[in-house]
C-alpha cells in the first residue's frame, strides 16, 4: 500500500509516450507470422465455405437463371440467390434499394453476384458457382464517361455545385483564356489482404460476423437489413485487416452479409474469401474522371476565373458516388486561390462496377484538375510552372475564400513550399537538367514540384464523432477499445500511444483490442484520414475520466486538493505521498472506484450546407509538397523515377516512424495510381485488367532510387486536435502527382516547352511515348 | 486421388492424406494448421505466400505439396529461435518499420532470408532486383529495403560471430 513508504521508481519518461517513433503495436506478431487476420482464425466445425455465382454480363435481363447443376454439384451444402433474402435485398449503404445482394431479372456489370453457393470445401463452392445456367437478354450498355456524359446523362446520385464571385464575367474579362479537358484513370485498391467475411451464427436471431472492414457499424446495420433482424442481434469484429485503403468502407458489405445469410440459414458457420480474381471484378474502385476545364488568367499568370465539370464513371449504383464527387470538388483548388468559380459534379451511371472510396475519396481527381490548370499558364506564358503555382497560392490574410465559402485559416503551403524549394535544390536542378536535356538526344529528365492541401474532417458533419472504452484493472493493466479499425496505419498504435501518455505508464501496459459493434456501438468509418483525430479523442477522454476519479480518490485518501495529484512518469504523486499506478489502482479499487469509462468527442466548429454550396466542412487542412525528378526514355516512353524529395506537415506527430511510412506508403501509391495503373475494360464492360499479372502496381524496383522525406518541423496543429498532431492517411497521396507533373516536363522538352502536353493519367510509357509524338508533331508543324 | 505426403516443417516430419491437387500453401494452413503464410493473389504474383524449401524460397500458392514431398520447408513460424528469440531479419523488420498490415512481411521476410543467404553482399539494387516478386500494396518499400539491409547486416555479424567461435 501507498502508506507502507514502497520504494517507487522513478523514471524520466514513459515508454511509448505521444511523438515517439513506436513501431507498430502487432509489429513482432506481423514478423513472426502469429498476427491473425480473418482466413487465419481457427475454423469451427462443420465451416461452410462460399463462393458467389457472377454475372458474365454487363446491362442485361435474366430470362432464366437454372442453378440445378450447382446444387447437385459434389459438396454442395445450399445455394441462395435473391429470393432467400429475409429482409431487404440492399446492401448500399444509403438505403437507395440501388444495390441488391444478389440481382435477381436484371444484371447491371459484369461480376455482379447472382447467388451464393455453399459447400464443404472451398475448391468445391467454387468449381459448383461455375456451373450455373444463366440465360440473358442483353440490353444497352453504358460503359465509358464519354458515353454516358454524350448520352441520357443518368445519374447515380444528385450532383452539387460550388460557387464563388462570378466566373462566366471573370473569364469574360480575363486577359487570356485556356480550356482543356483531363482524363484521369481509376485505380484498384489492392488491400494484400482479399476481401473476407467469417459468419458465426448464434442464440435467437444472432450472429457474430468477422470481416475485414473498415466500418463494422454500417456492416452491422446491412447485415441486420438483410437477415430482418434488430441491429442489437448483430455483432461484427476485427482485430486488424490486410490493407483497406477505402476499399474496405463498404465493399465489405456484401461478403458480410452474404456469409450471415448463409450461416443464419443453415445454422452453420460460413466463409467467404473471393479469389483474387473476383475481388477485382466484384468490388468498387476509385473513380475515373474527365474534367473539363476553362480558366481565366492575367499576363502574369495569376488566375481571375475557373470553371470546372467533374465526369465520374459512378459505376451502376450511388455507393459512396456522391461524397466521392464532392470531395473532387471540395479539391478543385488546391493551394490555389480562385477569385471566382463553379465547379460541378456529374456522378454518370455505367454499367460497370459501383465505384467507391480509395484513400483521397475524390480530391485525388479534384487536385490534378487544378495542377493541370497551373501547367496549362505555365506553358501559355513561357513560366516555370513552380512560379506559376507559388503566385497563385492562397493568401494568409487575404485571398483566403474557399470556392465552398470556409476561409483558409492555417495556410503554411508558402513557408512549406519555399522550405522544400531551397533545400531539394529546385532551381540549380532546373538549370542542370535543361542543361542536360540539350545535351541528351534520348533520354530526357523532367523535374516538378508540387503542393498538396488537403481539408480534414468527413465532409458529412455527423461522421465526426467517435467513442472509446477504457478499462484499467486492478494490476493496472489497461484495455483500449475504441470505433476505430486497424488496417495497418497504426491507428491501434497511436490510440495506445495516447492512453499510455494520459496514464504516464509504458505502452505496454495497453492493450488495444479488437475493434467490435459490441463494446463501442454507433461508430464512423474508419476514412478520411480521421481515425486518430477522432478515436485518439474519445480514448484521450475515457482515459482522462478514469484518471479524474482516481485523483479524486487519492486527494481525498491523503487529503490534499485534487489538483494536487500528479500523474508523473510511472508514479503518482498525492502530496508527499509516491505510489505506482498499480497501487494507486488497487486503492481505488478497494474504495469501490469505478474504473472503467466511456469516452465520446466529436469534432467542433464544423458545418455543411451542401444544398447552398457553403460552411465551414474541414477542422483544418494538412499541407504538404514534393519534388520529383525522371528520366523518359523518348524512344519507348519508359521512364524511372530518379529522385523525390517531401516534406509533409503532421502537425506535432504522434509517432513520426509511423507517418513517415504512411508518406513512403501514400506518395507510391499515388505515384502508382497517375502512372502505371491501368484499368482496362473491353466493349463488353469486361475488366481485363483483374489480377495482379496484367494490373501492375509498383513493385520494389518502382520505388524512387533516391527518396528524401522529411516532417516539417515546429508545426502544431494550430487547432485543439489530439496532442496537436495532424492526420496522414490520405494527403501524402496526392504528393504523388509530383511525378506525373516531372512527367510532363521531360515531355515538353521533346518541344523546347513551347506546348503544354496535356499528359493524361495513368502516364502509362504508351500514354508518355503517344504524348511525346503528339508534340513532336505539333513542332514540325504537321 | 488422395496420397499421402510427408515433410519436414519447421523442424517437425509431418504427414497428412491430402488430395494429389493439393497446394502447398494449402497443405500449410489447413492441414498443418500454419496461418503465418498468407494468400494474397492465389496466382504466383504476390510472394505473401513464400516458404523455403530446402534453403530456397518458393511460392507455394504455385507448389504442390506432392511436388515436395520429403523436403524440409521452413514457413515464417519456424524462423525464429528455439526461444522465441526473432531472426535478425524478423527484428529488422520491426525495428526498421518494414512493414504496415502486415500482410506482406511473412513472404517478404521469408523471400529476404534467402536473399541475404544466396549472396551475404547485397547491394542496394539487389535488393530490389531480388524482392520484384513481392508486393507491399502499404510501405512503399522504402523501409523495406532499409530492414533487408539491416537485417543482413545482422545475419552476417551472426556468421561471423559463429565461424570466430568454431
Ligand atoms: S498468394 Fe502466392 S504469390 Fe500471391
Ligand atoms: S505491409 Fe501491407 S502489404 Fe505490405
Amino acid at each position: 500500500m501507498p502508506d507502507a513508504a514502497l520504494p517507487v521508481p522513478t523514471i524520466s519518461a514513459i515508454d511509448g509516450a505521444v511523438h515517439s517513433p513506436r513501431p507498430h503495436e502487432s509489429a513482432h506478431k506481423h514478423v513472426s507470422g502469429e498476427a491473425v487476420y480473418i482466413d487465419d482464425i481457427a475454423e469451427p466445425a462443420g465451416l461452410l465455405h462460399v463462393a458467389l455465382g457472377l454475372s458474365a454480363k454487363a446491362h442485361a435481363r435474366v430470362t432464366a437463371l437454372d442453378l440445378s447443376r450447382v446444387r447437385a454439384a459434389p459438396g454442395v451444402a445450399v445455394v441462395v440467390t435473391a429470393a432467400d433474402v429475409p429482409g431487404v435485398n440492399d446492401i448500399g449503404y444509403m438505403g437507395k434499394g440501388d444495390e441488391p445482394l444478389f440481382a435477381s431479372d436484371l444484371v447491371q456489370h459484369v461480376g455482379q453476384p447472382l447467388f451464393a453457393v455453399a459447400a464443404h470445401t472451398r475448391d468445391q463452392a467454387r468449381r459448383a458457382a461455375a456451373l450455373a445456367d444463366v440465360t440473358y437478354e442483353d440490353l444497352p450498355a453504358i460503359l465509358t464517361i464519354a458515353a454516358a456524359r454524350d448520352g441520357e446523362r443518368t445519374l447515380v446520385t444528385a450532383p452539387m455545385t460550388l460557387t464563388v464571385g462570378d466566373s462566366a464575367a471573370a473569364l469574360a474579362e480575363a486577359p487570356r483564356r485556356l480550356d482543356g479537358r483531363l482524363a484521369v484513370g481509376g485505380q484498384e485498391h489492392f488491400y494484400l489482404e482479399s476481401q473476407i467475411a467469417l459468419a458465426i451464427p448464434g442464440e435467437d436471431e444472432e450472429v457474430l460476423v468477422h470481416v475485414s472492414t473498415q466500418h463494422p457499424t454500417e456492416v452491422q446495420h446491412i447485415v441486420a437489413h438483410i437477415l430482418h433482424v434488430p441491429n442489437g442481434a448483430v455483432t461484427v469484429e476485427v482485430r486488424r485487416m490486410g490493407g483497406g485503403f477505402g476499399g474496405k468502407e463498404t465493399q465489405a458489405n456484401l461478403f458480410a452479409a452474404c456469409a450471415a445469410l448463409i450461416a443464419k440459414k443453415t445454422g452453420r458457420a460460413a466463409k467467404l474469401r473471393p479469389d483474387r480474381d473476383d475481388d477485382f471484378q466484384i468490388t468498387g474502385k476509385r473513380h475515373d474522371f474527365e474534367i473539363d476545364y476553362a480558366v481565366g488568367f492575367t499576363d502574369e499568370g495569376l488566375v481571375t476565373g475557373v470553371e470546372m465539370l467533374f465526369a465520374a464513371r459512378a459505376g451502376y449504383a450511388a455507393d459512396l458516388s456522391g461524397p466521392v464527387t464532392d470531395r473532387a470538388l471540395f479539391h478543385a483548388d488546391n493551394c490555389y486561390h480562385y477569385p471566382a468559380a463553379r465547379l460541378e459534379s456529374l456522378p454518370l451511371k455505367t454499367n460497370t462496377v459501383s465505384n467507391t472510396a480509395f484513400r483521397g475519396f475524390g480530391g485525388p481527381q479534384g487536385m490534378v484538375a487544378a495542377e493541370r490548370v497551373i501547367d496549362e499558364i505555365a506553358f501559355a506564358l513561357g513560366a516555370d510552372p513552380l512560379t506559376i503555382r507559388k503566385r497563385n497560392f492562397y493568401g494568409v490574410e487575404d485571398r483566403n475564400l474557399t470556392p465552398y465559402h470556409q476561409i483558409v485559416a492555417d495556410n503554411i503551403i508558402p513557408e512549406l513550399v519555399a522550405e522544400l524549394e531551397a533545400d531539394c535544390g529546385y532551381w540549380e536542378r532546373r538549370a542542370a537538367i535543361r542543361a542536360h536535356n540539350a545535351r541528351s538526344r534520348i533520354l530526357k529528365k523532367g523535374l516538378a514540384l508540387t503542393p498538396v492541401k488537403f481539408g480534414i474532417s468527413f465532409t458529412a458533419t455527423h461522421y465526426n464523432q467517435a467513442g472509446a472504452l477504457v478499462h484499467v484493472y486492478t494490476d493496472g493493466s489497461v484495455q483500449v477499445n475504441h470505433g476505430g479499425t486497424e488496417m495497418g496505419q497504426g491507428l491501434h498504435t497511436k490510440v495506445a500511444q495516447i492512453v499510455a501518455e494520459e496514464f504516464q505508464i509504458d505502452i505496454a501496459q495497453v492493450r488495444p483490442t479488437a475493434t467490435t459493434t459490441g463494446k463501442v456501438p454507433n461508430t464512423s468509418a474508419t476514412a478520411a484520414s480521421s481515425g486518430t483525430d477522432l478515436n485518439g479523442k474519445a480514448a484521450q477522454n475515457a482515459a482522462r475520466a478514469i484518471k479524474e476519479r482516481l485523483a479524486a480518490f487519492a486527494a481525498e485518501r491523503w487529503g490534499v486538493a485534487a489538483d494536487a495529484v500528479v500523474f508523473a512518469p510511472g508514479r503518482i504523486q498525492a502530496g508527499d505521498q509516491s505510489m505506482s499506478f498499480p497501487e494507486l489502482v488497487r486503492a481505488a479499487y478497494m474504495a469501490r472506484v469505478q474504473l472503467s469509462a466511456t469516452g465520446f468527442y466529436k469534432t467542433p466548429k464544423i458545418h455543411w450546407d451542401r444544398a447552398a454550396g457553403r460552411g465551414t466542412p474541414f477542422f483544418y487542412y494538412a499541407y504538404g509538397a514534393a519534388c520529383s525528378e525522371v528520366t523518359v526514355d523518348t524512344l519507348t516512353g519508359e521512364y524511372v523515377v530518379d529522385r523525390v524529395d517531401i516534406l509533409h506537415d503532421c502537425g506535432r506527430s504522434l509517432n513520426p516512424a509511423i507517418d513517415k511510412g504512411q508518406i513512403e506508403g501514400g506518395f507510391v501509391q499515388g505515384m502508382g495510381w497517375l502512372t502505371m495503373e491501368e484499368l482496362w475494360w473491353d466493349g463488353q464492360g469486361r475488366l481485363r485488367t483483374h489480377a495482379p499479372s496484367t494490373y501492375k502496381i509498383p513493385a520494389c524496383g518502382d520505388r524512387p532510387r533516391v527518396f528524401n522525406v522529411r516532417l516539417l518541423d515546429n508545426a502544431p496543429n494550430r487547432e485543439d486536435s489530439v496532442f496537436r498532431s495532424k492526420a496522414v492517411g490520405e494527403p501524402p497521396f496526392m504528393l504523388g502527382m509530383s511525378v506525373l507533373h516531372a512527367l510532363s516536363d521531360a515531355v515538353a522538352s521533346v518541344a523546347d516547352h513551347r506546348f503544354c502536353p496535356q499528359l493524361d493519367a495513368p502516364a502509362t510509357p504508351e500514354r508518355v511515348l503517344a504524348t511525346i509524338g503528339r508534340l513532336r508533331a505539333r513542332a514540325a508543324g504537321v | 486421388m488422395p496420397c499421402t505426403v510427408t515433410m519436414t516443417v519447421n523442424g517437425k516430419t509431418v504427414s497428412r492424406e491430402v488430395e494429389e491437387r493439393t497446394l502447398l500453401v494449402t497443405f500449410l494452413r489447413e492441414h498443418v494448421g500454419l496461418t503465418g503464410t498468407h494468400v494474397g493473389c492465389d496466382t504466383s504474383q504476390c510472394g505473401a505466400c513464400v516458404v523455403h524449401v530446402d534453403g530456397r524460397s518458393v511460392k507455394s500458392c504455385a507448389t504442390l505439396a506432392l511436388q515436395v514431398d520429403g523436403a524440409t520447408v521452413t514457413t515464417i513460424e519456424g524462423l525464429a529461435a528455439a526461444d522465441g528469440a526473432l531472426h535478425p531479419m524478423q527484428a529488422a523488420f520491426r525495428e526498421h518499420h518494414g512493414l504496415q498490415c502486415g500482410f506482406c512481411t511473412p513472404g517478404m521476410v521469408m523471400s529476404a532470408v534467402d536473399l541475404v543467404n544466396s549472396n551475404p553482399s547485397l547491394s542496394e539494387q539487389d535488393i530490389r532486383e531480388g524482392l520484384e516478386g513481392n508486393i507491399c500494396r502499404c510501405t512503399g518499400y522504402h523501409n523495406i529495403v532499409k530492414a533487408v539491409q539491416a537485417g543482413a547486416e545482422a545475419m552476417n555479424a551472426d556468421q561471423a560471430a559463429k565461424i570466430a567461435a568454431e
